[in-house]
């Protein structure tokens, strides 16, 4: 059962989760910017690029760390998927690039800490565009329909991904990327009025993951019938669904109830459930019909050695980001109320 | 345009633009971490204003070079997705071994640059040297995979396939060292100068300013270091493509024919018609006694080589060439500065010798951008050298012409910004005359 194959396929899916987590609220932090309104919309930026600025170029690099072991370890996946999908995956390295970039030069243009600059609004934009063609990726290899035999230019690189269900699995990413943010960033806040502002938006962002997820899981009837076929035909499809919603509604509760720490936890459990209820319906494909995690993998020698790379690398990995969490995050994340001592100015 | 042509435009003009970034992510947390060390040692302030003034520049490029490096990833697979079917297996594992060096490298560039009131001195310190170390990483781990395409092992090709596959010899290959050893140290070069001649611009006007001496002596120190090992890793690197791609040395160095005692070549076009260089300034015997010691040793040409296997020899020749005379100019700025420093005590009272530094701040950029041209081109037509050719592995998707203007123009447009933001910040560098008024 846990062969070599089994094991790096899970690391791929542990590090898209990662991604997720954190660095699609990294992404769901800019839609909050673009949509920052009111008396405190200034001040909202503001803790929106405190809250990412020491921690998004880390939280970025899952998504390489994915690319890495799928084309280390299944590399004809790779191959196809790059080839089928290159269009929504150039639309989403635009939005990576602009990102990435703008939020940059924002932080560190010179006076920036007096002035709002007109880079955060680049920022703010283009955090929609890739979390939204994520999302139309992973629909669109969900769905099946990525098929290199197909003769025509529509059939091949177009059809596979512009269709209903990616197009709201694409949606779905955004709300839930939007939902962990705005979840995260109540507790990044101590001021009342931030808190309210974002428990607001994270409750109305959890209505709207919940009407998208359900959305999704109608249209993959059709969009996606083998996912569909998963989580409906089999107890543990079930469990995953029930525990989905179960998290929805309890984020969406506790948020009410203004138990911010819970909410987190449901919010980020909602997330990774959907991820692992589309995974394991998906299972052992990696890009149905054809390719799966044992004809698409890589020689044993490779797998071997990859995951002695990961190993190594998680024991490199994971000190180094408890560490910068620790620095940056030790009220919001670890609930430590008094912050290190400030040091003394220069 | 075909769209191999444009899958070939579009991932030379990524990599010209993301070599740059990644250059001076490799080498600017040296220079700061430098500037920090000095500021804990010495206790003067206008260390500690320098590396944060030079660390608010390296966020802008590092953040630049991460995302352009980002799109490479998946450049790999949107326009060679068969290259990478092929390859991944073999060196899948060094990019993932780059993947944790820029993990890193992330986390703790973050520390440093938002950690300077939340830890300790030292730790800040430590921090940027581990930014330096993981830079430096996956540096030598993405060139090792670089090199393997020039020259690949751990494998044996059976009807076109790759069999019996070994990551690590394929870790060892041949061009891995010297090609590391040249790339690391051309960074710091590249780096070095160019940061050396923004402040010596600034010291021409404004020659008392301690926070642009202090500035120029590291950057010279590092960049004039690199500089003057640079011909040392370029004459390991030239004897191991001779040993390992004699066709590709050939077209180095416009060796048409096979030849005894072989000269050097200064200039001159290559002439493919009638198989000569024309209007070459050539140094009798030189090439031999370069590349074997003596002078009587044979070099092969390019005639050895079915026609067809032959890289653009015009394109690899003149790169090459910029390359080395940017190389040498370099050193001759740096041993004068050596000079200075040794005769007089200091560089700074010397206007032409800022002025050179001045003139020779882009040759290392310059010499980076023609040594991937010479290692790039010069690997045409092939992918995997000898395996595999780059037609073979371009991606079947049409109208490639389409994201080769869209990320043309995104590029040209960051770099447009980025030259802007930073002229901002040089525009607004501080003046410093003595070490008890420091402001900035």
């Amino acid at each position: 059962m846990l062969s070599l194959e089994v094991i790096l396929a899970g690391t791929i899916l542990m590090s898209l989760t990662f991604y997720a987590l954190m660095g699609g609220a990294d992404y769901g932090a800019g839609v909050w910017a673009l949509l920052a309104r009111g008396p405190r919309a200034k001040a909202q930026r503001k803790l929106i690029a405190q809250a990412i600025g020491p921690i998004w170029e880390a939280n970025h690099v899952w998504l390489i760390l994915v690319i890495t072991i799928l084309f280390t370890a299944f590399p004809p996946a790779f191959a196809t998927m790059t080839t089928a999908l290159h269009i929504p995956l150039t639309l989403m390295l635009i939005g990576v690039v602009l990102r990435g970039s703008a939020f940059a030069f924002a932080s560190h243009d010179i006076g920036a800490e007096r002035r709002e600059s007109p880079w955060g609004q680049v920022f703010a934009a283009s955090s929609l565009l890739t979390p939204v063609l994520l999302g139309v990726t992973i629909g669109a290899i969900a769905s099946g329909n990525i098929q290199m035999t197909a003769h025509s230019f529509l059939a091949t690189f177009v059809h596979p991904w512009a269709a209903p269900f990616p197009l709201v699995v694409g949606l779905l990413a955004l709300a839930l990327f939007a939902f962990l943010a705005a979840v995260y960033l109540i507790l990044e806040t101590t001021e009342p009025a931030l808190r309210e502002d974002f428990r607001r938006r994270a409750l109305a962002a959890a209505i709207v993951v919940g009407v998208l997820a359900v959305l999704a899981f109608w249209l993959a009837g059709t969009g996606a019938p083998r996912i569909r076929r998963g989580l409906n035909d089999s107890l543990w499809g079930w469990l995953v669904l029930s525990s989905t919603a179960v998290l929805g509604v309890g984020a969406i509760v506790t948020l009410w109830l203004r138990r911010y720490r819970r909410a987190r936890i449901c919010a980020a459990g909602q997330a990774t459930l959907i991820l692992w209820g589309w995974a394991f319906a998906q299972y052992p494909y990696l890009v149905p019909p054809h390719l799966t995690i044992f004809n698409a993998a890589a020689p044993p020698i490779t797998l071997r050695l990859l995951l002695l790379v990961l190993l190594l690398g998680a024991v490199l990995l994971f000190p180094s980001l408890y560490y910068l969490f620790r620095v940056f995050k030790s009220r919001a994340v670890f609930g430590i109320t008094t912050p290190p001592p400030k040091r003394e100015a220069e | 345009m075909s769209d191999l042509l444009a899958a070939r435009s579009q991932m030379a003009m990524s990599l010209a633009f993301h070599i740059i970034f990644a250059s001076i992510g490799i080498a600017m947390p040296l220079m700061m971490a430098i500037a920090e060390w000095r500021w804990l040692r010495t206790g003067q302030d206008v260390y500690l204003l320098l590396a944060k003034r030079w660390a608010k520049g390296t966020a802008i490029l590092f953040a630049v070079g991460a995302v352009s490096g980002t799109v490479l990833s998946f450049e790999l697979g949107l326009l060679w997705p068969s290259f990478m079917a092929k390859a991944g297996p073999v060196i899948g594992p060094l990019f993932s071994l780059e993947g944790f060096a820029f993990f890193t490298e992330a986390i703790f560039l973050g520390i440093y640059l938002y950690g300077w009131h939340r830890v300790s001195p030292l730790a800040h310190l430590v921090s940027g040297i581990i930014v330096a170390l993981s830079g430096l990483a996956s540096g030598i781990f993405v060139v090792i995979a670089n090199a393997w395409m020039n020259t690949p092992t751990g494998f044996r090709l059976v009807e076109g396939q790759l069999v019996d596959i070994d990551p690590v010899a394929a870790m060892g290959n041949p061009m891995a060292l010297t090609q590391t050893l040249h790339m690391i140290l051309a960074t710091y070069a590249a780096t070095g100068f160019a940061v050396a001649g923004i402040h010596a611009f600034l010291l021409l006007r404004d020659r008392r300013n301690l926070f642009h001496q202090r500035a120029l002596s590291i950057a010279l120190t590092v960049g004039g270091l690199a500089a003057l090992l640079q011909p040392v890793s370029g004459d390991l690197l030239a004897r191991a493509v001779s040993d390992h791609q004699p066709l590709k040395l050939a077209a180095f160095e416009g060796q048409f024919r096979t030849e005894q005692g072989a000269p050097f070549r200064i200039g001159g076009i290559p002439d493919l018609e009638t198989g000569t260089m024309r209007y070459a300034i050539e140094i009798p015997y030189g090439l031999s006694v370069l590349l074997y010691l003596d002078p009587h040793a044979t070099v092969k040409g390019l005639e050895e080589f079915p026609r067809d296997e032959w890289p653009p020899v015009a394109i690899v020749r003149t790169a090459f060439q910029i390359m080395i005379a940017c190389g040498f100019i370099m050193v001759a700025v740096a041993l004068w500065g050596g000079w200075l420093a040794w005769r007089r005590g200091t560089v700074f009272d010397s206007r032409p010798f800022l002025r050179a530094v001045i003139g020779a701040s882009p040759l290392g950029f310059l010499a980076t951008e023609s040594g991937w041209v010479v290692t790039e081109v010069g690997r045409q037509p092939w992918i995997i050298s000898g395996v595999m050719r780059t037609a073979e592995a371009v991606t079947p998707m049409p109208g490639l012409v389409i994201p080769l203007i869209m990320f043309t123009m995104l590029f040209l447009f960051l770099a447009v910004v980025v030259v802007w933001l930073l002229l901002r910040q040089v525009a607004a560098s501080p003046r410093i005359t003595s070490e008890e008024h420091v402001v900035s």
